[in-house]
């Protein structure tokens, strides 16, 4: 009888400790998008900040986060992709594998500060190009590029030899079999890994605020410094400056996250499904 | 027809090589900035050296180093129990439907950016230090000091920003465990908490060693939330109620307005976490290597 009752209240202790974990996520997401979805509005989408972004919108923040990211996917995802079919297709085991996967686990883990740095003595100092788009996403794409291999291998493992086999049977060299054949089954990996690169691209501070700067005027060339969603929130909070347009910021912030990976998740599930 | 192949499999290698070549530019970079201030200051005294004050040229971080052991700590103190306690619900006590909703909240918890936990710490956490934590502590000792930026207040949020690294290796480990160390463990008379705390749990020990091996490297790395909250004050702190600065807020704070040394200072602190980093990652692969043949 006592063991029962030991039994019960560890296994009530456990749910309650899941039942906490998940009074943390509402918690945090409901707060944030109660006190923050009032603020989003047309014209704090439309419009221009003013005075550091007391006042008025957050256009170019967003035109910036777009152009750091779509710099930072348009060079990762060509060599991710080579990257994940060289291991899975080409590769003979050995010590350059060994060598080279050990750098992507370790590229993986990397902080994003160490990233930030590199980026501000490489790209921002070293190769001239200053607090610009291209050196932040030239940094974010080494930073996403370990997800986009992982994701694009693992749906690459999922294609059935025989498909290879038949290919090559029919004459088709092992390239034409990679492209025409391997590849185009493994879209919905490909793309998973993209969406998550995409996500850490919006989301990513440290690496950003080293290597975009801040500045809150509109980026029109790649050399222009701009500032990212996650920059602006970080100044805003860090400043005080308005409790308004930092809730709203946050917000926006969290539901593009949010649904950028929901869209990652029900484009892997229905790989799997299938 | 054969040449283009080869070209081919050369230009892909290449690819494949990038993250090789990313991870040597990005040691050379570090090193080569900020070795020569290790070398000129001492490795020892950087690294015990209790005086951080850039502009007067002392390089001292064991005030860093302790902030960030301390909140790494903390954060370990309250992940791993709660990690475990989500793993074990998962993957033993409900339905797997169940589960896979949890799993997607997990997820969503990886998801969210460091700048908003580091908000959220800085509109909930901290202020409920202040108000409800701090006047308690201050009946027992009226001279407590503190404003909320703490190290617990970072301590928090680091724990559930490692939840999910936590919670998803060590679901898996636990899911490998083979049913017939369960059946067995059942038949001889165990309830089943008996057989979770004794059988399950260390059979999968290795995978949940590592993965609060890997979460202590999140923890250590993570930047922007911990900035945000832990107060930057650079002292050694003695209460986790204390404020402290770490070594990754230091740098991403500092970065913006140091003159040339300092800055290669900060590179110097990039040296040291790097080698953490490195270092905890290694020991993460190399256990779940090591054990990883007996229990899965």
């Amino acid at each position: 009888m006592r063991k029962t009752w030991k039994s019960k209240g560890y296994f009530c202790l456990i749910g309650l400790v899941a039942a906490v974990t998940l009074g943390t996520l509402i918690l945090i997401i409901g707060f944030i998008l109660i006190r923050g979805l009032p603020g989003i509005t047309v014209e704090f989408l439309t419009e221009k900040p003013k005075m550091m972004g007391k006042e008025g919108g957050v256009f170019p923040v967003i035109i910036g986060t777009i152009y750091v990211t779509l710099i930072s996917i348009v060079i990762a995802t060509p060599i991710g992709v080579a990257a994940a079919v060289y291991f899975s297709e080409y590769a003979k085991k050995g010590v350059l594998m060994h060598v080279i996967r050990f750098f992507t686990e370790v590229l993986a883990g990397i902080p994003s500060i160490i990233f930030g740095l590199f980026g501000f003595a490489f790209f921002v100092v070293f190769l001239g190009m200053g607090w610009s788009v291209l050196s932040g996403g030239l940094t974010l794409s080494m930073m996403i590029l370990p997800t986009l291999v992982r994701s694009t291998e693992e749906s690459l493992k999922t294609v059935p030899m025989a498909y290879r086999e038949g290919s090559l049977s029919l004459g088709a060299t092992k390239w034409e079999t990679v492209v025409k054949v391997v590849l185009p089954c493994c879209g919905p990996g490909v793309l998973t890994g993209l969406i998550l690169g995409i996500g850490r691209a919006v989301g990513e501070t440290a690496a950003v605020m080293l290597t975009v700067g801040g500045s809150l005027v509109l980026p029109v060339s790649p050399l222009d410094s701009a500032r990212t969603m996650a920059v602006h929130l970080y100044t805003l909070a860090s400043e005080g400056l308005s409790d308004e347009k930092t809730y709203a910021t946050a917000a926006l912030l969290i539901i593009i996250v949010l649904v950028i990976n929901s869209l990652a998740n029900y484009i892997s599930g229905r790989l799997t499904k299938e | 027809m054969k040449i283009r192949e080869k070209v081919i499999e050369r230009l892909i290698l290449l690819c494949a090589a990038v993250s090789v070549a990313a991870v040597a530019l990005i040691t050379i970079f570090i090193f080569s900035s900020g070795g020569p201030v290790l070398a000129k200051y001492g490795v020892l005294r950087f690294i015990f050296g209790n005086d951080w004050s850039p502009t007067s040229g002392s390089y001292g971080i064991l005030p860093l180093i302790v902030g960030t052991l301390g909140v790494t700590l903390g954060a370990l103190v309250i992940g791993i129990p709660t990690g475990l306690g989500c793993a074990v619900f998962m993957a033993e006590m409900v339905k797997s439907r169940l589960a896979k909703l949890f799993r997607a909240a997990i997820e969503l918890l990886a998801g969210i950016p460091s700048v908003v936990y580091g908000f959220f710490g800085l509109e909930i956490i901290v202020p409920a230090i202040r108000d409800y934590l701090l006047p308690m502590a201050r009946k027992l000792d009226p001279d407590v000091p503190g404003s909320g930026f703490s190290v617990l207040a970072g301590a928090i949020v680091l724990a559930v920003m490692i939840l999910p690294t936590i919670v998803s290796i060590s679901e898996n480990a636990i899911r490998a465990v083979p049913k017939e160390f369960h059946e067995a463990s059942l038949a001889l008379g165990a309830d089943k908490r008996e057989t979770i705390i004794k059988i399950i749990l260390p059979a999968a020990k290795s995978g949940i060693l590592s993965s609060i091996i890997l979460a202590m490297g999140r923890a250590i790395g993570e930047t922007m939330a911990v900035l945000m909250i832990t107060g930057n004050m650079v002292k050694v702190p003695t209460s986790p109620l204390d404020p402290a600065a770490t070594l990754t807020g230091t740098i991403a704070m500092e970065m913006s307005y140091a003159a040339p040394e300092h800055q290669n200072a900060l590179f110097a602190i990039g040296i040291i976490l790097f080698i953490m980093i490195i270092a905890l990652n290694g020991i993460a692969q190399m256990v779940a290597k090591r054990f990883g043949g007996e229990t899965a």
